[in-house]
């Protein structure tokens, strides 16, 4: 584990590729759409924000699983520590969403069933956060917040995935809309949109690792 | 072969004891303690008047089904908050050396959904003879109740557990079960008004069968997760 978070070569990739993604999501052609025109650049900043969020925070579940099988601490400041960084990049994909529907929809909000699981993710995670605040034990700490939070990633994956295949939404994709692949994201756009995604998935991971390597020491000094 | 299809009968068979046996002593310590039930159906009766004060009739059927489940919802965290908030230690450590963690969730969980349902019931006929009743099919809408009952049960038990040994439990309740409520509370929402706008069978299937999904889930990850927080 150690090992890996110090290697440089996947931290350089993801700058490249985060670089690559602003400088090319801004100046490649894209394709002419009604209503969305210059703004379709935006899914390159505002979708990738969520596929590292989930990717984050199913890491997290993992770490969770892994402390509940042995109980060491160490899975538990990890698991803490990237929910924190996912947290971030819900924020960040949140204000960039809000900003594209203003342009798009007329509305910073609106009650779109995804903006709804976003707002739900939220507050789980933030009640995450209050739970471990209000325990004192350490080691009851991690116990109780591993529990809670593999229970909140079910319960947020469902609202996530399934609510919005219940309901009309205005993202495309659900409700009657048609998906990125059949409309928007052409050939033109992958170019930039995967390279983006992997990028920031590797910036979160790097954000993450750097947060887990302090508390490490944090933890070090302490004992 | 045979010999192991007996073993797991007999242990299926002493976990249902033990469930049941649980599920009992709940009820006795209930019935025992008569003012907490009767304390939850006065927090009923006395939010549903202030809501007859505030409302007189309700006609339109978004806010007769928003305002139904609120008060429900604030009632079912009510009453589901001091499952394991009530327990005293000793007792705790007794149920710990006696059963497994499994059995006890799962007998809270059913306990739970009971009184739930109980409390539900008597909410909808005050509600309905207060503020009107929009549901032209009663019996759907008491199974919609009870299906509801038994998903919110599993969901808040849980809680209830992680919350108990917190600092602040009854705060901690609300925060954590809220968001955790979201998907469960929107399909029911859903389901309680295709029954109230009489859509019929087909939508409300759909959403039957999604509540039971619901349920089971929140259920199975309750009784894999629960044996961690008990052990203490």
């Amino acid at each position: 584990m150690s090992n890996i978070l110090q290697k440089k070569w996947w931290k350089i990739t993801g700058l490249v590729l985060v670089f690559y993604a602003i400088v090319g999501g801004m100046l490649l052609p894209v394709p002419a759409r009604d209503i969305l025109n210059e703004t379709i650049r935006n899914l390159y900043y505002h979708v990738t924000m969520w596929f590292t969020m989930i990717v984050l925070l199913t890491i997290s579940v993992i770490y969770a699983i892994k402390y509940l099988s042995n109980f060491n601490i160490n899975y538990d400041i990890i698991a803490r520590e990237i929910n924190k960084v996912a947290m971030l990049f819900a924020l960040l994909g949140l204000f960039t969403g809000m900003l594209w529907a203003k342009f798009t929809w007329g509305a910073y909000w609106t009650s779109d069933p995804k903006l709804n699981g976003v707002a739900a993710s939220l507050l789980v995670y933030a009640a995450y956060f209050l739970l471990r605040n209000s325990l004192d034990d350490s080691e009851k700490r991690a116990r109780f917040a591993a529990v809670y939070n593999i229970f909140a990633y079910v319960m947020m994956l469902v609202f996530i995935l399934i609510m919005p295949r219940l309901t009309a939404s205005l993202h495309p994709g659900n409700g009657g809309n048609p998906a990125f692949a059949s409309y928007d994201l052409d050939n033109q756009m992958r170019l930039v949109f995967y390279p983006a995604v992997i990028g920031w998935i590797l910036v979160g991971l790097w954000i993450a690792s750097i947060q887990i390597r302090h508390q490490f020491l944090i933890k070090k000094i302490n004992d | 072969m045979v010999c192991i299809f007996k073993q797991a009968l007999h242990l299926a068979h002493m976990f249902f004891n033990q469930v049941i046996t649980l599920i009992k002593k709940d009820f006795r310590l209930e019935l025992r303690q008569k003012f907490s039930i009767a304390g939850m159906l006065l927090y009923v009766l006395a939010t549903l008047y202030i809501c007859f004060l505030a409302f007189r009739q309700i006609i339109d059927p978004v806010t007769w089904n928003a305002l139904f489940w609120v008060i429900n919802i604030f009632a079912a965290i009510n009453a589901s908050a001091k499952s394991f908030i009530q327990q005293p230690e000793g007792e705790h450590l007794y149920q710990y050396l006696l059963v497994p963690p499994q059995a006890v969730i799962v007998a809270k969980i059913i306990f739970n959904a009971i009184l739930l349902t109980v409390i539900s019931l008597v909410t909808f006929f005050f509600y309905a003879l207060f503020i009107g009743n929009l549901a032209g099919n009663i019996p759907l809408f008491i199974g919609c109740l009870v299906l509801g009952n038994i998903g919110l049960a599993s969901v808040l038990t849980m809680v209830s557990a992680l919350a108990s040994r917190a600092n602040n439990p009854a705060a901690l309740m609300a925060i954590l079960s809220f968001p955790l409520l979201f998907p469960l509370l929107l399909i029911l929402l859903r389901l309680s008004k295709t029954i109230v706008d009489d859509l019929g069978m087909d939508t409300e299937l759909k959403y039957f069968i999604m509540l039971g999904g619901m349920s089971v889930l929140s259920l199975t990850l309750g009784y894999i997760l629960f044996p961690y927080l008990w052990r203490d």
